[in-house]
């Protein structure tokens, strides 16, 4: 069934939306991830304007990160104090985020931005996460055969050193709000820049940074991502007018049933496993992006429509 | 006094039989608006007409038909990538003055056969004559590819197109072509134009306008989030929220 989206200006199938929706929901309910990662690049390659692609799937994530935070609410898994810092954090980045955005737009270059940062940041968190994962699984299994396992102090790095020094009690913290405020402005940074949530690089930071417990980190980190979408969503809506509510309805009904069946699927499954599934997906994604980088494109040319001012 | 008036009225006259002997060309379409509905997946306009002649018809005589529909003429930014350190990146870029998103031809005869380089480049029928392009950058010495890779990208895209021998003549008086829009259509005003050709050349012209308007819920979005893109924008989140709301509500009752 094909449908003309009204601000997209193309006919799509509406199942293929529906289906693209329930598969980055999926994810979404099973990592805490919006999904946005996955979402901008799929969108472009079926054929929808990348402004509005970039706009409609911040509306999109909304709409599957609330559906996802209902579940976690309930097993009382979300942190909100360290949402709230992140969230702050994560305000500031983004708006800086947009402003680095529309200087370099200006100068013709936002394709390579966008494309870079893919690689950059999905390659390192991704390959940092494979490896750690993959660690922990050995580490899971040494122990199972009974061999005696090292016991692993918990590290007091540097995170611990600040001032500022807050309780975080669902996550069972007690540390600076630094580095939370930091990891929320960077996030918001990138996620402007990259029309994404964010929250690939949120769910590491929070556990390999800040040292929260797996099971807070994803109801936290889809609180903030709500927070961080909604805000994108609007101040696309109002200065570039390229949020597709036809286009988000058809996403986010796939995504709410998706992220409700990937929220239990994500019970099922240790930690380690999920970290590493999570990992294979985000190396994948930048593993596309950076061929379609260094790889000659078959058409040289590309086109793009001038605002008339 | 009376030669005088003699060769003026000679003049008239010869004026007047070669404007007759000229033939025109009336023309219709099968709608003259076409409407973007949520469900709207291309559509097909009929455009027909006649060729008037008022001086018999020579056996020699062979006339031909172009019909061109252009859609609403803007700027093109075209950028070009290159390889720089390993990496393809855009480092050039022009910007083509007007062109149509959309620009169909359908002829009666394979093109070049019909049509003079002087008359194309008079009435802009050609798709690289419809294209404006002017003042590229200094720098930049083939602008020329620029606007070929447009055209190239937009047929790719099947928003250009020449169609050679779809138009159909009958009994070299009565004309029609079939023209396809695709479903990547955007709102404005579309320009359908008919020429007859004699000698390679344009002897008469017919234009008439197709509205394309997004029409009914396509409108009221489109309109609502240019007019009140914070009420938009608020509702596309409420909306959100309760997409959100309402299948976690769903599953927990299907559990239950």
């Amino acid at each position: 069934m094909q449908i003309y989206l009204p601000i997209a200006e193309v006919s799509v199938n509406a199942f293929l939306l529906l289906g693209l929706g329930g598969l980055v929901g999926i994810l979404s309910g099973m990592f805490g991830v919006g999904g946005g990662f996955l979402m901008t690049p799929l969108l472009f390659f079926i054929g929808i304007p990348p402004a509005v692609a970039v706009a409609t799937q911040a509306n999109q994530i909304v709409a599957s990160s609330f559906s996802g935070i209902l579940a976690h609410l309930k097993r009382k898994t979300v942190d909100f104090r360290m949402g709230t810092v992140l969230l702050v954090g994560g305000l500031i980045g983004s708006t800086i985020g947009v402003m680095i955005f529309n200087v370099v737009k200006e100068l013709g270059q936002v394709d390579l931005l966008v494309k870079v940062c893919y690689v950059v940041f999905l390659g390192v968190i991704g390959g940092l996460m494979f490896f750690e994962s993959l660690g922990a699984i050995r580490r899971a299994r040494s122990a199972a055969a009974g061999r005696p396992r090292k016991l692993v102090r918990k590290q007091r790095g540097w995170v611990h050193a600040l001032p500022f020094k807050m309780r975080f009690r669902t996550s069972g913290l007690y540390i600076s709000v630094l580095p939370p405020l930091i990891v929320g402005l960077i996030v918001g940074i990138l996620g402007a820049m990259m029309g994404v949530g964010g929250g690939f690089i949120m769910v590491p930071a929070m556990i390999y940074i800040l040292g929260m417990p797996t099971k807070t980190v994803i109801g936290t980190s889809l609180f903030q991502i709500i927070f961080v979408t909604a805000f994108t969503t609007l101040l696309h809506a109002v200065t570039n007018y390229t949020v597709d509510m036809a286009l988000a309805l058809l996403l986010l009904l796939g995504g709410v049933v998706g992220a409700q069946v990937g929220a239990r699927i994500g019970l099922k499954l240790k930690a380690e496993q999920l970290r590493i599934l999570l990992a294979l997906i985000v190396l994948s994604v930048c593993g596309k992006v950076a061929f379609d980088l260094l790889v000659q494109p078959v058409e040289l040319y590309t086109l793009s429509m001038v605002v008339a001012s | 006094m009376t030669m005088r008036f003699l060769i003026w009225l000679t003049l008239v006259l010869s004026v007047w039989a070669s404007q007759l002997a000229a033939q025109d060309v009336v023309a219709d379409l099968s709608q003259n608006r076409v409407g973007i509905t949520a469900s709207f997946d291309g559509s097909e306009i009929l455009i027909f007409g006649a060729i008037q002649r008022d001086a018999p018809m020579t056996d020699t005589e062979k006339l031909d038909v172009i019909i061109t529909i252009s859609g609403p003429l803007t700027p093109v930014m075209v950028r070009k990538k290159s390889k720089v350190a390993a990496i393809w990146l855009n480092t050039e870029a022009v910007e083509v003055d007007s062109a149509p998103s959309f620009y169909k031809i359908a002829t009666s005869a394979p093109i070049q056969e019909i049509l003079s380089e002087t008359a194309d480049l008079r009435h802009k029928i050609s798709i690289p004559r419809a294209i404006r392009s002017v003042g590229a950058p200094e720098e930049i010495l083939d602008a020329t590819k620029f606007t070929e890779a447009l055209i190239r990208i937009r047929t790719a895209d099947g928003l250009y197109r020449v169609e050679e021998g779809a138009v159909s003549i009958l009994d070299r008086t009565l004309f029609r072509s079939q023209v396809a829009l695709p479903s990547n259509l955007i709102e404005g005003d579309y320009t359908a134009r008919i020429f007859l050709l004699r000698d390679k050349d344009v002897i008469a012209q017919h234009d008439t306008q197709i509205d394309v308007r997004k029409v009914g819920l396509e409108r009221l979005i489109y309109r609502l989030a240019h007019d009140q893109p914070l009420a938009y924008g608020l509702l596309s989140l409420a909306i959100a929220i309760l997409a959100g709301w309402g299948a976690s509500v769903v599953f927990q009752y299907i559990r239950t």
